[in-house]
């Protein structure tokens, strides 16, 4: 039982980090964008594909896909905010709507490119770390929890160390008081929509050989980052990696003991209970919606 | 007397549209009727400023309610209609609680939860709502003659008919409820929120208000749809389903009673005639997608405002 327990814990501990990943991109936009990214399950997505393409098909070293990854879907953040929230930016539910527009271009674009069917992606590593009799983790995994460790902090560093990080946090909070004090807010949004949409494309790119790619998986992925971002505060980073890996931890052991649709009800219903008894999240104060 | 003639050359156009056309493009053209009611129902909740992200699984709620009416208690399928509309307008009551909490975005997230929450309980719970494979073999309605014309429910045409009918005594109930002071307080509740309050209107009464009945006709709408293709699940009222239902109601412009009507018309016009008979039924989201942004971008007032341009002098309204 014990072991369970903590085979369970250490599946949660995966899933809370390419789920803060998603959540902190999504964060991120919000916060400087002022717009609720519909499309972010695609941005995933895509980041997944591009590990089809360049890792599954054109046999290139896993790590060269990722970071291709990376690079393409924050290309396609930048594309989003030029092409739709720079000229929506004073329709607050323009925004939204026109990245649920791009959403559907993404998938349709994928069932165009890859078929509707489930990619097969060779694994990266056949590895498994053994920690115990009953416990044990395989190294893709902990890749991917390597990896959101060390984005998180280097994108705390960038946020709370650097000057670009302060702009980016002063239009967050004020864009007009921030533009006073001359910084350019197209350029921090440009620079948040890179990092934000990057985030997801890695995330999808890193957990790529461990989940079934397929166009319609960013719908699942959308679920649950905006039940992680109500539930920590919309617009408070902090508040969504605590809420990721209070969801994750939630989610991974009810789905373990009680089955998969049970966890996604659970979950959704949390979020229905922090927005009803406090909309402003757990962790949050900022209110731009 | 100009206005009724008007009226009853169209009201023979309906009747003759469907001998035209193939049986596929029959088809369609039932679905059409259902959408037009989903959709203008979508745009009475619209009038009170809320975007809900749960209308078409309200709608499902009506599917459901009525094909399992049918098939578990065996209550006469229009009766069972109506009670799916009544139920799922219940439903957005009971919903009405905790969403009205919130505001905008936050009652769009809410709605979108609440909406997800009640497709997994289908899915989960096999025994009433038949899980993930959801409920076939829903009785269809029974047929019946009215003298002049023999209702056969196998033929769409005598669906799109019965449909046709159903929709139209709900856009005029829709419709009445607009122009009555009830719609005008929707539209107060709206742009005015402060002032209607301070006037003594209970913000919260009229958004339920509209909610429900919004719901209700949805629900009709759901109703409708189950008894004409035999078999639902809750795959049939997903986030895709209700991405359309968002896109007439955005390219056709919710500023009048007849621009998401238009919308709906169009789109599906320009999907089934065009995009089918052209062979790019695969582009379907992605051109949904494009239009979606592009009206969105240039045209933000949706279709009705080129209708507007054309036809000045109905600036009363």
């Amino acid at each position: 039982m014990l072991d369970l327990l903590a085979q369970t814990g250490l599946n949660a501990v995966y899933a809370a980090s390419y789920i803060s990943l998603v959540a902190v991109g999504l964060v991120l936009i919000f916060g400087v964008m002022g717009v609720i990214n519909f499309a972010h399950g695609e941005l995933f997505m895509a980041g997944a594909y591009v590990v089809v393409a360049v890792y599954a098909d054109m046999h290139m070293p896993f790590f060269i896909a990722v970071v291709v990854g990376l690079l393409f879907v924050g290309c396609l953040g930048l594309l989003m905010e030029r092409a739709l929230f720079r000229p929506l930016r004073d329709n607050p539910l323009g925004g939204l709507v026109a990245s649920i527009g791009f959403l559907m271009i993404l998938q349709a674009l994928a069932t165009m490119g890859f078929g509707v069917r489930m990619e097969f992606i060779p694994p990266v590593t056949q590895h498994v770390v053994q920690l115990g009799e009953n416990i044990s983790i395989p190294l893709a995994r902990v890749y991917v929890i390597v990896a959101a460790i060390v984005l998180l902090s280097a994108l705390w560093y960038f946020l709370k160390r650097t000057r670009f990080g302060w702009a980016l946090r002063a239009s967050a909070q004020d864009p007009q008081a921030a533009e006073l004090q001359g910084i350019s807010i197209a350029q921090t949004a440009k620079i948040a929509m890179f990092i934000g949409a990057g985030l997801a494309g890695i995330a999808g790119a890193l957990t790529a050989p461990l989940i079934s790619v397929n166009p319609h998986m960013g719908h699942s992925v959308i679920v649950t980052a905006f039940i992680v971002i109500i539930v920590g505060g919309v617009g408070s980073l902090e508040g969504a990696i605590i809420a990721s890996i209070a969801y994750a931890f939630v989610h991974t052991f009810v789905t373990t003991f009680y089955g998969g649709v049970i966890a996604d009800i659970t979950g959704l219903s949390l979020m229905l209970i922090v927005l009803i008894v406090k909309p402003t999240g757990l962790f949050g104060s900022a209110d731009r919606a | 007397m100009r206005k009724a003639l008007i009226w009853i050359a169209f009201g023979a156009a309906l009747i003759a549209l469907p001998h035209g056309l193939s049986f596929s493009q029959q088809e369609i053209l039932v679905f059409l009727t259902i959408n037009i009611l989903v959709v203008s129902s979508y745009r009475l909740l619209t009038l009170t400023g809320e975007w809900s992200l749960a209308h078409v699984v309200i709608m499902g709620v009506g599917a459901y309610a009525s094909a399992m009416m049918t098939k578990n208690l065996g209550v006469y399928v229009p009766v069972a209609m109506l009670m799916g509309g009544i139920i799922a307008a219940l439903i957005a009551v009971v919903l009405s609680f905790p969403l009205f909490r919130m505001k905008g975005f936050y009652f769009l997230i809410g709605s979108f939860a609440a909406g997800e929450i009640i497709r997994l309980l289908w899915k989960h719970f096999r025994d009433p709502f038949g899980g993930a494979k959801g409920i076939k073999g829903i009785d269809p309605m029974p047929d019946f003659s009215i003298g002049i014309y023999d209702f056969d429910f196998f033929e769409p045409v005598s669906y799109f008919y019965f449909a046709g009918f159903i929709v139209i005594v709900c856009l005029w109930i829709l419709w009445r409820i607009e122009r009555s002071p009830v719609g005008l307080t929707f539209h107060a509740v709206h742009w005015q929120d402060k002032l209607a309050e301070a006037s003594g209107v209970n913000l919260r009464a009229y958004r339920t208000l509209a909610f429900a009945v919004a719901s209700g006709f949805a629900g009709i709408g759901g109703a409708l749809l189950a008894h004409y293709i035999g078999t639902i699940n809750p795959g049939s009222f997903d986030l895709d389903y209700m991405v359309f239902v968002l896109t007439w109601a955005i390219v056709g412009g919710t500023g009048t009673f007849y621009g998401p009507i238009l919308g709906c018309v169009v789109l599906t016009i320009l999907n089934e005639v065009v995009l089918r008979e052209l062979g790019f039924e695969q582009l379907r989201p992605l051109i949904y997608g494009a239009i979606l942004i592009a009206s969105i971008l240039f045209l933000p007032n949706g279709l009705e405002s080129i209708v507007q341009k054309f036809t000045k002098r109905s600036a009363k309204s």
